[in-house]
């Protein structure tokens, strides 16, 4: 690109920025806090941000996990959960709960939401945007806390993390699986799809778009642009003139979104496991697809939440199971980049 | 005689502490130094937690910055304080905050007092050191360097710049000869006590103030002027990754640390628990073992390469690398064979006899992807769909030989598949290109087809061939190539097929005994004629006489671009 376009882009970006960020401050008041202990946060905790609906059988795990990693604190914006999910993320001693009957798909899917809770809290911590149905795992996670990643990448001068979304699957049709509520998932998802993913840099916001998995495969395969997207940059030492751009798949400004290795290298980076494939998706991919809250143009998606809908098996025969974080990495799927 | 510890301390003062204390009440008198910068605060809660130990005391504190003069001003404080106050003592270890003794310091003693003169600190003259950061080695003994590395880089780059071009140079006091090597040094008393008590002490002093890096220099110089026997080594295990900062042992390292044989490691993660408490348990004296580095060595040398390199042919969310910096384009060796597929009845299984490696067929077919053995699958999930595989044929194709690695692929592509890969395999060192041009000819002239769409059919392979083959003969090749003629293949097949299979698997020297079944080609000259009495040009195929056999041609080697 020639000088005065990668200006032009850049002022573009700086104005989309500071516009996402006024959005977020004007519709701070549609929140409502429900349990507010941000008191308890200490110079130096990592937070996680998240905004959840109806996800009960998850919630138990998910904080699990998280807490093992070392999250010091959770800031949850509940938006209209009727399964009790707010009761239940209401009595946990680190949780923060904020409630909105506001429209998801209207809030940028949750992130003006999320936008202003870390313009308030987040500045200068450690801050991990996820799903509840995500679950990072990052290299040595299983003998180190985030805490020592964290530090790590402060010493490397490094302010993001990546990690690729990992879609996870049982064997055989994901509603014939049976799933005890607030168990570990991953007990029952355990394969995925160890090399069909492709990749594109997106010159302009300088992300990687990383697309594949089993639903590119199962659902997307006449239309693969509209597979889903699945690289995300969900860990980062915010600042709160940051603003993520759509989903964690990509922040403003753009700079940070070049978090990997251009010249040959393996940079350090994490995976998501993906846990949407319990089988309640069947019957939520009939409420979404009722809803229209998710995706800009919900229309679009029927024939997926259709597919959905019709309780699809994901294993082949080609499928991986899932070990270890040793064996993602010697997979190519993630890398610990220097971190020994 | 006894070993005593100089500790510069920061950051993690309670871990220092801990340290300090362990060494103390094993016998070794320990001087601590702690930053300036430190908090009165903090540094008083250490001293109290330190007060019962009568060995332990504290010097005159500097405000320390990364590869500045003060760390030496510090440790110079600290070993004149060691030596005066302690005469027991035979050999002062330079230690950090961060450090953590890994064997029973008893065995430090009983090793360093089997080596009563030996100096323990590596240096090294600036010729032979590898690792230097921007560039810079003799010139840190000969430029002047008034601004920060870490927090004026600009300015810092800039007055270097001007100095070269100026041709500034500074110069070296008589008989200092200079030397580099790691911060971390043991020294004897008398060569310490040589250094600290020159007369010359100020103008080394003066000189080495505005040298850049002292800490890695003014020790290992002058070490070099007094020492009668320096072991150019440290006794500290400290590993650095590829931006020069230096490693961090977590617990899931005991093993690795406890194995190295190495007296003291850092930097240790003031968080790792096991560590701290399994090294400084008290464990009896057990060997005088050398310490023995390399395993250790060796696997961070593999995590720096891993990490500046990568592995050939990935491509994911944290490696992706710009064109031409790939290291690797793809992950293996594959080959591709075009027109095999058109001229000989079933290739694929005749190939896949004689080399041990998967054998596809048209991976880049309009239909689908042609798995070897019909599969509609491969090897992580890859899919056969045509649409998923144009959306990005290059992924598809470092997605398959990254999936396939561990077994050769070899696969067979034609003028009617999709061509965007053509110019990364033609620049990739991996691919085996094989071609029979005009091959592509054989189908059309066995298809049962009005004449009129066989020869526009045959118009639009033939430009798709020769653009394709005007990439093959450009200057950016980097694949070995090899391209014949048809009628130069069916004069004498077996010898380019031998060559090819050869390459393939060379250790296999075994004599082709089965030439793949050609299929018929009698009448294909009057089908050229044909094409060429409708207008169209066939250029590719070689000559073929219009009546009868294909005749014996005058033989030409085939050629091979690089």
């Amino acid at each position: 690109m020639a000088l005065w376009s990668k200006l032009w882009q850049a002022y573009r970006w700086r104005l989309r920025r500071r516009y996402l960020l006024l959005r977020a401050l004007r519709r701070r008041r549609r929140l409502t806090a429900v349990q507010d202990r941000t008191r308890a946060i200490r110079k130096g905790d990592i937070l996680l941000f998240a905004s959840v609906r109806n996800e009960a059988q998850r919630l138990p795990h998910f904080l699990d996990h998280y807490r093992r990693l070392g999250v010091d604190h959770f800031l949850i914006v509940d938006n209209m959960s009727d399964d009790g999910s707010a009761d239940l993320l209401a009595v946990q001693p680190d949780v923060s709960l904020w409630q909105t009957g506001s429209s998801y798909r209207l809030h940028r899917f949750g992130l003006d939401w999320l936008t202003w809770l870390m313009i308030r809290h987040g500045h200068d911590h450690w801050c991990l945007t996820v799903d509840a149905d995500e679950l990072l795992i990052y290299p040595h996670h299983d003998t180190r806390p985030l805490s020592a990643l964290t530090g790590w990448l402060d010493e490397s001068g490094q302010r993001v993390f990546p990690a690729m979304m990992l879609e996870l699957y049982p064997k055989g049709p994901v509603q014939a699986q049976d799933f005890t509520p607030g168990s570990d998932p991953l007990r029952l998802l355990r394969w995925f799809d160890r090399g069909n993913y492709t990749i594109t840099r997106q010159e302009k916001t300088k992300a990687l778009w990383i697309q594949g998995g089993p639903r590119a495969r199962m659902f997307f395969a006449d239309r693969p642009r509209l597979a889903p997207t699945l690289s995300k940059i969900p860990l980062v030492r915010w600042n709160r003139r940051w603003v993520y751009l759509n989903s964690t798949h990509a922040i403003l400004p753009s700079r940070l979104n070049e978090v990997y290795d251009r010249a040959g290298g393996e940079a350090i980076s994490g995976v998501l496991l993906h846990t949407k494939f319990l089988p309640e998706v069947v019957r939520k991919a009939a409420e979404e697809k009722d809803r229209r809250e998710h995706f800009g143009r919900p229309e679009v998606f029927d024939a997926y939440y259709d597919s959905l809908m019709g309780s699809p098996d994901f294993w082949t025969p080609q499928s991986t199971p899932l070990g270890g974080w040793r064996h993602l990495e010697a997979l190519g799927l993630m890398s610990r980049g220097g971190w020994l | 005689m006894t070993v005593g510890f100089i500790m510069m301390c920061h950051t993690a003062l309670d871990r220092a502490a801990q340290v300090a204390r362990y060494w103390a009440t094993h016998g070794a008198p320990v001087v601590i130094h702690v930053d300036a910068r430190v908090s009165a605060e903090d540094f008083g809660h250490l001293g109290q937690s330190l007060a019962d130990l009568d060995t332990v005391s504290f010097c005159k504190r500097f405000k320390c910055d990364w590869g500045t003069w003060s760390l030496v001003q510090a440790a110079q404080t600290g070993a004149e304080q060691m030596l005066a106050r302690h005469p027991e003592v035979g050999h002062v270890f330079l230690a950090s905050g961060s450090c953590l003794p890994l064997r029973p310091l008893q065995e430090l003693s009983d090793y360093l007092a089997a080596r009563p003169t030996t100096d323990f600190i590596e240096s090294v003259t600036t010729a032979e050191v590898g690792w230097t950061v921007g560039g810079i080695d003799m010139e840190r003994f000969t430029l002047r360097f008034p601004f920060s590395w870490k927090k004026q880089r600009r300015l810092f780059d800039s007055y270097v710049d001007f100095q070269r071009r100026i041709g500034f140079k500074r110069k070296i006091p008589g008989g200092i000869v200079p030397h580099l090597g790691s911060q971390w040094w043991c020294l004897s008393r008398s060569t310490l006590a040589a250094i600290l008590q020159d007369p010359d002490r100020p103008q080394h002093d003066r000189y080495f103030k505005r040298v850049w890096i002292p800490d890695e220099s003014y020790f290992q110089s002058l070490s070099r002027l007094y020492s009668t026997n320096i072991e150019s080594r440290s006794l500290t295990l400290s590993k650095f990754d590829y931006q020069g900062k230096p490693h961090i042992f977590y617990d899931d390292h005991l093993q690795l640390l406890r194995r190295s044989d190495c007296f003291v490691a850092r930097k240790i993660w003031p968080k790792a628990e096991k560590l701290y408490a399994t090294f400084l348990s008290d464990r009896p004296s057990e060997s005088l073992a050398e310490p023995n580095p390399s395993k250790i060595d060796r696997l961070f040398s593999k995590a720096v390469e891993r990490r500046t390199r990568g592995r050939p042919g990935l491509y994911m969310q944290s490696r992706f690398p710009r064109q031409d910096h790939e290291n690797g384009k793809t992950s293996a060796q594959y080959s591709i064979f075009q027109g095999f597929s058109d001229l000989f009845e079933n290739f694929e299984g005749w190939l896949a006899k004689y080399v041990g490696a998967r054998v596809h067929g048209h991976l880049f077919g309009p239909e689908r992807a042609a798995f070897a053995g019909g599969e509609r699958m491969f090897n992580g999930c890859l899919t056969d769909s045509a649409l998923l595989r144009d959306y990005n044929p290059r992924g598809f194709l470092t997605n398959l030989i990254w999936n396939g690695r561990g077994e050769r692929q070899c696969f067979m592509f034609s003028p009617r598949d999709t061509q965007d890969i053509n110019w990364f395999t033609a620049t990739d060192p991996n691919a085996q290109i094989s071609i029979i041009s005009g091959a592509w000819a054989v189908p059309l002239f066995h298809a049962q087809m009005d004449f009129a769409e066989i020869r526009r059919e045959a118009a639009r392979l033939q430009q798709i061939e020769i653009e394709q083959l005007n990439i093959l003969r450009s200057m950016y090749v980097k694949a070995r190539v090899r391209i014949w003629t048809m009628a130069e293949f069916i004069e004498n097949p077996m010898e380019p097929l031998q060559t090819i299979i050869d390459e393939i698997s060379p250790r296999a020297t075994r004599r082709l005994t089965e030439a793949p079944q050609m299929i018929e080609l009698t009448g294909f000259g009057q089908f050229l004629q044909n094409l060429k009495n409708q207008g169209m040009q066939p250029r590719l195929m070689g000559d073929f006489p219009v009546a009868g056999e294909a005749v014996s041609q005058p033989r030409r080697r085939p050629y091979l671009v690089k």
